[in-house]
């Protein structure tokens, strides 16, 4: 495994509202993450977790301080650079699956090459591609209503990973799994963090989830309380 | 990137068959409404002056009594023809007509026809072809020679199609007449009328030897054609006034006669179809607004409904441009999918109504190529709003959002 930074936080902090009204949802952030890590992010509601990722995933930007991506500076870019970079750099797998409605899964996984301007063939072959990897190319055609929430999660991983992204952001991924269900798309994670070397970054409350993660951050009041190295790579 | 957003755009309409069905629905009466106006009122038109260009166009006809069928008035004489001719700027020609319904018999057939007589020039003033042999000459006339034309429906039913019948003697009550020609044939007149369906002899001979002379005032018509550009109703006002002091008509008293002018008739016709596609045009516009407002609403609820998927495209990726443009396109393809819609739904009532109605149905490139980009402009206009407010949407809120 690589020691190469992938993600450097310097002071980051975000607010919102202004005055009195104001909310510091992030009060200076220092951290250092490696291409390659399997991180979880853990704390209470409130904690600032959920603010944490979506400036990691490049959905908002922050209010002060300076966060590093692969050498990018991205509290320097505007809403379509930052999109960019998601559609570049990143996967994102969601709590509620976030699966189009009445969409095949096909369909569902090619819409990140969409906007990627791959051929129709080409699309096909990777959205294929990818719902092989994540074991459900049986299920193709089926849209999202007609698949159980572990092939749901299944499909949103394949579109995740279909772009080649070396970053996956997952916000509570198993969040509406049964027990079994979750340790089948932890495994999956898993795989896909050490076969084929994807950063993960994890949001979650349940302790068992984070123990599949190398790394594990706890944010409480807006700042990083605890940085653990579990389970460390030197096995 | 466009061609993308055509998908997306494609495979959502197909997803909402029924709304986006209800939706166009609007446009596509619009559309029609605009051909079908247009093209019928095109066709009516071009009917009309088909009709009187058959008459005769700058025809004008000076008739007894105050308007049609007003039996009992006054009929007119060779004098009065004469003193029209001399005294009457801007005519080309005048000839006077006479018409008596007989049996004409050849051999074993008959029929009862228009026995029509007249002048030589009558031919050029009512617009008449001829198909075989000659029109009567200007000597016969004067020398009430027993000769005639006759129209096409005559020959088919006294000789049968194709016959040349020129020599053949025809036979009305008492006096046989020589056919000399055939005219070409006009068809239907503005009545329904056939047009073909007449015996055209020197009035002379009508009043020599079939009616009689009487008082010599038995001239039913007279066919007036004006020079080409002058105005109609100067002739109509010279004659009329020529006519009152010929009749000694005193200041109170009504015309006995009447005027008809083909050239007036035309723009009469024209400018009323005219006005009516334009006021249903104005129906049409409405009906277009109403069906742009209707895709504006279905659009800002289908931006409302969709704002999760809205938020998964942003998060994967997504520019605003490009929600904004799969949002447009997806307006436009609606209101397009309603313009042809509405362009072969206008078809279909044309063809129907151009039987009904008897005009002629004419194809006009021009209003189909403007209703469809008018119905493309429709989409890009009502559907800009509803894009815009989709492509300013946060991701975060937008994924959060149920």
């Amino acid at each position: 495994m690589t020691t190469e930074t992938l993600i450097k936080l310097r002071g980051l902090t975000k607010v919102y509202g202004s005055g009195d009204a104001s909310f510091h949802a992030l009060r200076g952030v220092n951290l250092d993450i490696r291409r390659g890590e399997f991180l979880a992010v853990m704390g209470p509601s409130g904690s600032g977790k959920s603010t944490l990722m979506n400036l990691l995933g490049c959905l908002d930007s922050p209010t002060s301080g300076s966060y590093n991506f692969k050498g990018i500076e991205v509290e320097t870019l505007n809403k379509d650079q930052r999109s960019l970079i998601r559609r570049h750099a990143l996967g994102f797998i969601f709590q509620g699956f976030n699966l189009l409605a009445r969409t095949s899964a096909l369909e569902n996984v090619e819409l990140p090459l969409l906007y990627r301007g791959y051929s129709r063939k080409e699309r096909h072959d990777r959205a294929r591609d990818a719902l092989t990897r994540v074991g459900l190319i049986n299920k193709e055609r089926n849209t999202p209503a007609e698949l159980s929430g572990g092939q749901q999660q299944r499909v949103a991983i394949a579109r995740a990973i279909v772009t080649n992204p070396d970053t996956l952001f997952a916000d509570e991924p198993t969040g509406n799994l049964d027990s079994k269900t979750t340790r089948e798309i932890m495994e999956l994670l898993d795989q896909l963090n050490t076969e084929r070397g994807i950063s993960i970054i994890m949001v979650t409350h349940e302790e068992d989830v984070a123990s599949h993660a190398k790394r594990v951050i706890h944010v409480i009041d807006g700042l990083i309380s605890e940085d653990s190295t579990q389970r460390t790579a030197i096995h | 990137m466009i061609f993308n957003a055509l998908l997306i755009a494609i495979r959502e309409i197909r997803r909402n068959l029924t709304r986006s069905f209800l939706t166009v629905i609007g446009i596509v009466i619009g559309v029609a409404a605009v051909i079908t106006m247009v093209t019928l009122g095109r066709g009516a038109t071009a009917s009309v002056k088909d009709q009187i260009s058959k008459m005769g166009s700058n025809l004008l006809i000076l008739r007894p009594g105050e308007g049609w069928g007003s039996w009992g008035a006054p009929q007119f004489t060779m004098t009065d023809v004469d003193a029209i001719r001399d005294q009457v700027p801007g005519i080309s020609g005048i000839a006077p007509f006479i018409r008596t319904n007989v049996p004409a018999v050849y051999q074993e057939n008959d029929r009862a026809t228009d026995v029509q007589g007249t002048t030589a020039n009558y031919f050029k003033i009512a617009n008449w072809n001829i198909a075989l042999g000659r029109f009567f000459t200007e000597e016969e006339v004067k020398e009430a020679a027993p000769v005639c034309v006759i129209g096409e429906t005559i020959r088919k039913e006294l000789f049968g199609e194709g016959v040349d019948p020129i020599g053949c003697k025809i036979r009305a009550k008492s006096i046989s007449f020589e056919v000399v020609g055939v005219t070409a044939p006009k068809g239907q007149g503005g009545m329904a009328d056939d047009l073909d369906d007449n015996i055209i002899t020197p009035y002379t001979t009508i009043q020599l030897r079939l009616t009689g002379r009487g008082d010599g005032r038995n001239i039913n018509q007279i066919m007036i054609s004006a020079m080409d550009g002058y105005p109609g109703v100067n002739i109509v006002a010279d004659v009329s006034a020529l006519m009152r002091e010929r009749r000694g008509i005193g200041q109170n008293e009504q015309d006995n006669f009447n005027v008809f002018d083909s050239q007036q008739l035309a723009e009469v016709v024209s400018s009323s179809t005219q006005i009516m596609t334009s006021l249903l045009s104005w129906v049409a516009g409405v009906s277009l607004l109403v069906g742009g407002i209707g895709i504006m609403n279905i659009m800002l609820v289908s931006v409302t409904e969709r704002t999760r998927e809205i938020g998964i495209r942003l998060a994967i990726g997504a520019r605003a441009r490009e929600v904004l443009l799969q949002f447009l396109v997806e307006a436009v393809t609606l209101s397009c999918i309603g313009g042809i819609s509405g362009i072969i739904l206008a078809y279909g009532v044309c063809i129907m109504f151009a039987k009904e109605v008897g005009a002629p149905f004419i194809f006009d490139l021009k209003i189909n190529v403007i209703a469809f980009v008018f119905s493309a402009a429709i989409g890009i206009v009502f559907g800009f709003m509803p894009a815009r407010r989709a492509a300013g949407l946060d991701p975060i809120e937008a994924l959060r959002h149920e």
